[in-house]
């Protein structure tokens, strides 16, 4: 671990497809994994429906990026911090997202989940510790 | 005489819908659309005011459900689900289009 290690969050309260923030935050996290940090990713308020399985957008003809998500692992972006209580106001449970895991080298590549549901104190407490903090 | 009021945006961010449904008035019909697809969606913290709103008939728009990964089976009681052939009839049907944008 060099000490030029920052850990970086990119927190992401935007719905996907009404505006153009989720799309522009999972474009600028994939940059960013090119660059080695500590990286985490918050969903909260209207982000935590960027998350929701099912999504098909063939409808809207809009580019679906919901698979991307999945695809976070392999890049060393696995910690998906998702609020709790931003999920039980909008009638969503951790059931209504897309499983996504990672496969943790330090653990002969066992497979994890990488979304951890906390609760908005535990969260502010994570957002606490961050080096730099991504508005999305 | 009546009104379709149409409302885009997500009522967990902001307040149109709730303005929206301060002024639809008995008769007059609510169409929501791309974010704001979100409020027809039973469990949430504003499901009892979408219920209480009286005489007013919902719709919402099925390709922005689809693309937001809601299922029908997740909408409040009563919420007709319309393709854009029947945005186009609502407008037409009605008197007026209120837009909340």
């Amino acid at each position: 671990m060099s000490e030029n290690i920052k850990k970086f969050m990119y927190l992401n309260r935007r719905a996907p497809y009404g505006t153009i923030y989720a799309w522009e935050s999972l474009e600028v996290v994939l940059i960013g994994a090119a660059f080695d940090q500590d990286v985490s990713l918050a969903f909260i308020d209207d982000g935590v429906y960027q998350l929701v399985k099912g999504q098909d957008t063939a409808g809207v003809e809009m580019k679906n990026f919901s698979p991307t998500y999945q695809a976070l692992g392999d890049y060393d972006v696995t910690k998906l911090y998702v609020e709790k209580e931003s999920l039980e106001e909008r009638g969503l449970s951790v059931d209504d997202l897309m499983p996504l895991t990672y496969e943790d080298e330090d653990d002969d590549w066992a497979e994890k989940d990488s979304i951890r549901l906390v609760s908005r104190a535990e969260l502010a407490g994570i957002m606490e510790e961050q080096d730099i903090l991504f508005s999305f | 005489m009546s009104t379709l009021h149409t409302v885009n945006k997500s009522p967990f961010e902001k307040r149109s819908l709730d303005s929206c449904l301060g002024y639809a008035l008995e008769g007059s019909s609510v169409l929501l659309y791309e974010d704001a697809v979100y409020g027809a969606i039973k469990g949430t913290s504003l499901a009892d005011k979408m219920s209480s709103a009286a005489g007013v008939k919902f719709f919402v728009l099925g390709p922005d459900l689809k693309a937001r990964g809601v299922s029908e089976d997740k909408l409040l009681d009563g919420i007709e689900i319309v393709d854009y052939a029947g945005f186009v009839k609502l407008a037409a049907d009605n008197d007026r289009v209120q837009a909340w944008v």
